[in-house]
Formats: structure tokens, sequence, C-alpha cells
């Protein structure tokens, strides 16, 4: 044993503490509980990993049945193998990074124990859904997540946009766990169990299914799972209105941890996509197409934060072209690179903001490397690093991701390097309109509180030597063997593409300031279109939202609700009322009346039972 | 059973207080007239009960009978209580007058 349960047992405790009482506690005991609780969770993680070497095999630790009905067993079953000590790790350690950075973000908020509740409770959901050794309690982590991210983007819900956004996230996502669940029974129904291990140890006597058989169609639901929750085409649209929540949030569950939800999710149904390589290619194609789409709308996005998420859903389009080219080990590679300099933009761009008291424009930035150094400082290693200059981070992961697509097809190849040259141009592009040229705002900049700029520098850290965490070959064994031939050409061309992307960029926004108004006035109709998002939004609003609310207010409001159902009880009430006012009339109030009624009644009775023979 | 008075007599006499008795309830508008004419017409049945009681020789009737008289005796506590309060309340024993119920 090895106490698996206390990992999310120490956050679901502090979020107890600070739920429950952290009205009336102090703020340093507030962020003490919330940071205190996520450390040593990340000390557990680190004791158990180590005490766990070389975990070859998964170590399962069953603690009590949850659901048994008939031969149905599900347990509240943990369990640890290689991909979920990577994941534990990467969600511990950006997440008390995170937490600690927020108690300087946060000090000025209203809320501040609801925050660090929230955040509590999102780590105590992520580490189950990580840990979880069964569909069904990976499900339940799965739906806390997005409960927690509902929750922190609607935090300041006195806004109307944040709590649009809120709902917007929920709801999208709903739709991706529907397909989810019909996965969970479809798996139940042929391998009558929803543990891993029976599960894929199950699919040894299912030949490869190469068809629209059942395993494509379990693969398929679970991808549209995935989209909901990853943020992928077409489900991506609720992540860039996330954007809404603090940035810590963002940068938390909407870089790091949640979303990358998805990757886990099909690297760990690894065996099961296997034989389905019709799905396996859904994945790729789906990643590669959004990967794609979110990086050209990322190049011309002028809010700061928004560029980062474009980027967030692009990354993850790489991520899911890894894992659905077969290179599991380098998607979840490029899902931990991703958490760090991810994490690390997104809280440098919190640092930005701060700076300038919640501007967020980058048109109204500049210049700004001299007033925050530090904060410079890492954003730049971040920038490096995802945009795939070597020898940073996510050179290494994107290198081997790329390399998949080239064996599995040049075309995705191809497409994934323009993708990579366009993610270096709009890091680049971010990172000359913030901090060089000339300043164009009106805000007093001054440089974040060291408790801010602290976890910066660790993330920058890992941003920059990231890649030395050989995370694809230690997850080798988990998964079959998958090692594309290296190939200095393609290596050139994927640099090459990072170097041209930041070189355009330099281009652009510091050597002709002048040039990017020109081009979009040549290219206007492009970039309107990227501009807005292609419009996608104003068609799901035309073609989902709007026929479903007015199906809703027409037909199963106006029309079942208050004709069908309240009618036929207010007509119950109704009749009720005539028939009674009928009966009134016989009512006449005299007793003596009455009482002849009854004499009546009492003679025709008897002369009835007369005239039937009844009395003799 | 010599020159007994025949059942016939008795059941005549029965009926014939059992109608005053519902004429009485029917036509006076007095409450305490009604009440009595109630008590006339229950022991109009008694006298039905003891007739037949001693006529077939078995005791029921007359067991009977006692129920009806505490029946009606409890009956009687509980009207006079009632048309009291009436009285006090309407200073009326007209029952045509006492019809709030209807509207």
């Amino acid at each position: 044993m090895q106490h698996l349960w206390l990992i999310p047992a120490l956050p679901l405790l502090g979020f107890l503490i600070n739920g429950l009482a952290g009205r009336r506690l102090p703020k340093a005991v507030i962020h003490t509980v919330a940071v205190g609780t996520v450390a040593l969770a990340f000390v557990w993680v680190l004791k158990t990993v180590i005490a766990l070497q070389p975990l070859a095999t998964p170590h399962v630790e069953r603690y009590f049945d949850w659901i048994r009905v008939g031969d149905l067993r599900i347990g509240f079953d943990l369990a640890a193998d290689r991909l979920t000590a990577v994941m534990l790790l990467v969600v511990t350690g950006v997440g008390l990074l995170i937490h600690i950075y927020s108690i300087g973000y946060m000090a000025h908020e209203g809320g501040y124990y609801r925050f660090f509740a929230y955040l509590n409770l999102f780590m105590f959901f992520m580490l189950t859904l990580v840990l979880a050794a069964n569909f069904l309690l990976m499900f339940v982590g799965w739906e806390g997540v997005g409960l927690c991210s509902y929750l922190l983007i609607g935090f300041w819900f006195l806004k109307k946009s944040a709590t649009n956004a809120a709902n917007k996230a929920f709801i999208v996502n709903r739709i991706g766990d529907f397909g989810f669940t019909l996965a969970l029974f479809l798996l139940y129904l042929n391998f009558k169990s929803l543990d891993f291990g029976t599960v894929f140890g199950g699919l040894a006597g299912w030949q490869t299914d190469t068809g629209m058989g059942t395993l494509t169609i379990i693969g398929l639901l679970l991808l549209v799972g995935a989209t909901g929750k990853s943020a992928q085409i077409p489900l991506y649209v609720w992540l860039p209105d996330a954007m809404e929540g603090p940035t810590p949030v963002s940068a938390l569950i909407h870089a790091a941890t949640m979303v990358t939800a998805g990757v886990y999710m099909i690297a760990r149904s690894a065996p099961l996509f296997l034989k389905a390589p019709i799905a396996m290619d859904w994945v790729a194609g789906i990643g590669l197409a959004t990967a794609f789409f979110a990086a050209t709308i990322g190049m011309v996005q002028t809010d700061i934060k928004r560029v980062f998420a474009y980027s967030t859903v692009s990354q993850l389009g790489y991520m899911f072209l890894g894992v659905g080219t077969g290179a599991f080990g380098a998607g979840i590679f490029h899902l931990v690179t991703h958490a760090f300099f991810k994490a690390l933009l997104f809280l440098g761009a919190g640092s930005v903001i701060h700076a300038l008291s919640g501007e967020q424009d980058m048109r109204r930035m500049g210049g700004l490397w001299k007033k925050t150094p530090v904060t410079f400082a890492v954003m730049l290693a971040a920038t490096v690093a995802i945009a795939g200059i070597p020898p940073f981070s996510g050179f290494w992961s994107k290198d081997e991701i790329l390399l998949s697509a080239w064996q599995r097809s040049p075309v995705l190849f191809w497409i994934g390097v323009l993708t990579a040259a366009m993610t270096s141009f709009y890091v680049f592009r971010a990172i000359f309109l913030v901090f060089f040229g000339t300043y164009r705002g009106e805000a007093h900049a001054h440089e974040s509180p060291p408790v801010m700029t602290l976890p910066l520098v660790v993330l920058a850290v890992l941003s920059l030597g990231g890649g030395a965490f050989q995370v694809s070959k230690w997850l080798a064994p988990m998964f079959p063997e998958h090692a594309p031939p290296e190939n200095p050409l393609l290596l050139a061309v994927s640099i090459s593409a990072a170097f041209g992307g930041a070189l355009v960029a330099w281009a652009l926004y510091w050597w002709r300031p002048a040039l990017p108004d020109m081009i979009a006035a040549r290219l206007k109709w492009l970039y309107r279109a990227a501009f807005r998002k292609y419009w996608v939004d104003e068609i799901y609003g035309a073609t989902v939202v709007r026929p479903l609310v007015g199906t809703s207010r027409e037909v199963l409001w106006r029309g079942i609700d208050v004709e069908v159902i309240d009618g036929a009880v207010n007509g119950i009430g109704r009749r009720a009322l005539g028939i009674g006012s009928l009966l009134r009339l016989a009512q006449s109030g005299y007793i003596r009346s009455y009482a002849a009624w009854v004499l009546l009644g009492a003679v025709s009775l008897l002369i009835a039972l007369g005239v039937l023979g009844g009395v003799r | 059973m010599p020159n007994a008075v025949p059942l016939s007599w008795y059941l005549a006499l029965s009926a014939v207080l059992f109608t005053l008795g519902v004429g009485g309830f029917l036509f006076r508008r007095n409450i305490i007239t009604m009440f009595m004419s109630i008590e006339l017409m229950l022991n109009a049945v008694n006298l039905t009960f003891v007739a037949f009681s001693y006529r077939l020789r078995q005791i029921d009737g007359q067991v009977f009978t006692f129920f009806v008289m505490v029946v009606a005796a409890a009956e009687a506590a509980v009207g006079l209580a009632i048309i009291l309060i009436v009285f006090k309340n309407r200073a009326t024993l007209q029952v045509d007058d006492l019809r709030t119920m209807k509207d």
C-alpha cells in the first residue's frame, strides 16, 4: 500500500477547510492551507513515485466497492503506472506553482477563500481523474474538473460576460460528455466491466477493427468526449471565452491541466485505439485541423489572453496529432512541456495585466521590458520554448510529434510544420507588441511581487530545460514500439519553420511596424475572417443555439408545458368548479328541504326495493 | 297468550307516531319542536322493537331499545347545547333563518 488516496484527499481537505470556514479565516491562513495541502500532495506524489520505482506494471489499490449491481462491480480503485506518474507530477507540480502565484495575483480580490477553495477542489478532481483505475471513476474526476472550471470561469459572477462564458464552457462540455457516457455504456456492454485492466485485457480477443465496428465506434465516442474537454474542433469554442476567469485559472485549468485530460484519456485508452485505426485517424485529423485553424486565429487576435487561448487550442491539437499517429509518448511529452511553457505564458500575461492594472489589449502595451524585466525574461523563455527553437523544451516534444506525423503521411507533416511556423509567429508577435517598441497605454507599469515572479522563474527553468525529461522514452514500455527514424532533413525543416516564424514576427512588428496594417488591408477579407474567428460562434449560434432556444421556448415551454401540462392541471380544477356550481343549485340552505329530500330518497329506495323484489 | 293485544296494533301505532314525527320535522319551523319530532320518531322505532321482542320471545329488540335511548340522550345533550348557542348568537329559533352556510 502506498496510500495513493492521500494524493487527492489532501487538496480535498484544503477545500473543506477553506470552503466551510474560509469566510472567517484571515488571508494568511487561507493561502497557507490551500498551498500547503497541494505542496503536501506534491511531496506525497514524489514519495510514491520514488517508492514505486521502476513502476513497470501498474500499481493498483482497491479501497471499497462503490457500485455493486448484479454482476456490475465498480470499485473506488486508484492505480499508478508510468503515465499516471507523469500526469501526477505535472498536475501537482505546476498546480503548486500556480497556487503560489495566486497568492500575489489574487491579493486584492474579493472572495479570496472562495478562489482557493475552488482551486483545491479542482486539484482533488483532477487527481482523481488521473489516478482512477476504471472509466467511471475517471468520469467522476472528468465531470468534477468541469464543475470547477465552470465555478472559476464565473468567479467574478457579477460580470455578465463571465457567467455567460462559464455557462458556455459547461454546456459545450456536456455535449462531449454525452459521447463519453455512450462510450462507457458500449464498453460495459462489450467487456462487462469498466476496469482499465479488465477492458484492455479483454481486448486481446478482439480483431483489429478496420471498418465501423464496435471498437471504432467506442473510439470515436471517446474522441467526442475528448474534443469537448480538450477544446478541439468542433467543440473548441468554449476555451477562448473561458479566459474571462482569473488568469491563474486560465493557466492551471485552461492551459496546463484540465484541457489536457482528453489527451490523457486517449493515451490511457491507447490499447483500444490501436485496435481501431479509423478512430486513430480521426484523432490525428481533428488534432491537426484544430492546430492549424486555431493558429490562424491566434495570429491576428489583439487580446493577449486570447492569443494564448487559441495557442492552447492549437497546441492541444498537436497533442492529438501525436497520439492520433501512434506517438502516445510524444503526445504526453508535449502535454508536459506545454504545461510548463503555456502555464508560464499565461502567468506572465497575468503579471503583465497585473502590472498594467487590468489592461489586456496588446495594442495598448509596448516597451515593457524595462519596467518588468523579470516578467519579460520568463516570457521570452516560454516563447522560445513554445516556438520550438532548439534546444528548449517545446522543440523536443514537437519534433517527436512531427516525425511521427511524417511517418504516417507527409501531408500531416507539412501542415504541422506550417502550424509550427505560425505558432512561432504569433508568440513572437505577442512578445514584440508587449515588450518592445514604445509604450502605448496610460497605466503606470510596475513589476509584480516576488511571490508571483518566483513561480515564474521556476517555470521558466522548466520551460527551457524541460526537454531533458525523457518522458516519451520513459513511457515507451507502456505503448507499442513507435520510434520513427531520426531524419535530419525534417529536423532542419522544423527548425527553420520555428526561426522563420520568429523572423517574420520580427520583420513585421519591429523592423517595419507599418507592414502589418498594410498586409491586413491588402488581405482584408482573410484578415477579417480570422480576426472574427471565422464567425464560428455566430454560425453555431444560428444553426444550433437559436433553433434550440426557439424550439424550447415555443414548443416545449409555450406548447407542452403551458398548454398540455399546465392545461391538464388547471383544466381539472376548472371542471371541478363547473360541476360544483351545478350541484350548488340543489343546496337551498333550508334544513326542512334537506329533510324532505331524505324522506323522498328513503321512500323511493323502499319502492325500488319492493318493485325489484328486494323486500319479501 | 290469551287476550293479548295483537302485534299489528302496536305496529300501526308505531307507524302513526313515526309519521307524526316526520310530519312535525318537515312542517314545523321551531327548532325545539323539530327536535321533539326526532325524539318521537326514535321512540316510534323503539315501540316496534319492543313489540317484536315480546312477540318473538327474543331479548335482542329490548337491548336495541336501550341503545337507541342512550343515543337519544346523548343527542339531546349535544343538540340542546347547539340550540342554546344558536339562540344566544341569533336570538331566533326559526330554522329557516339559519342558512348562512348557503351564502
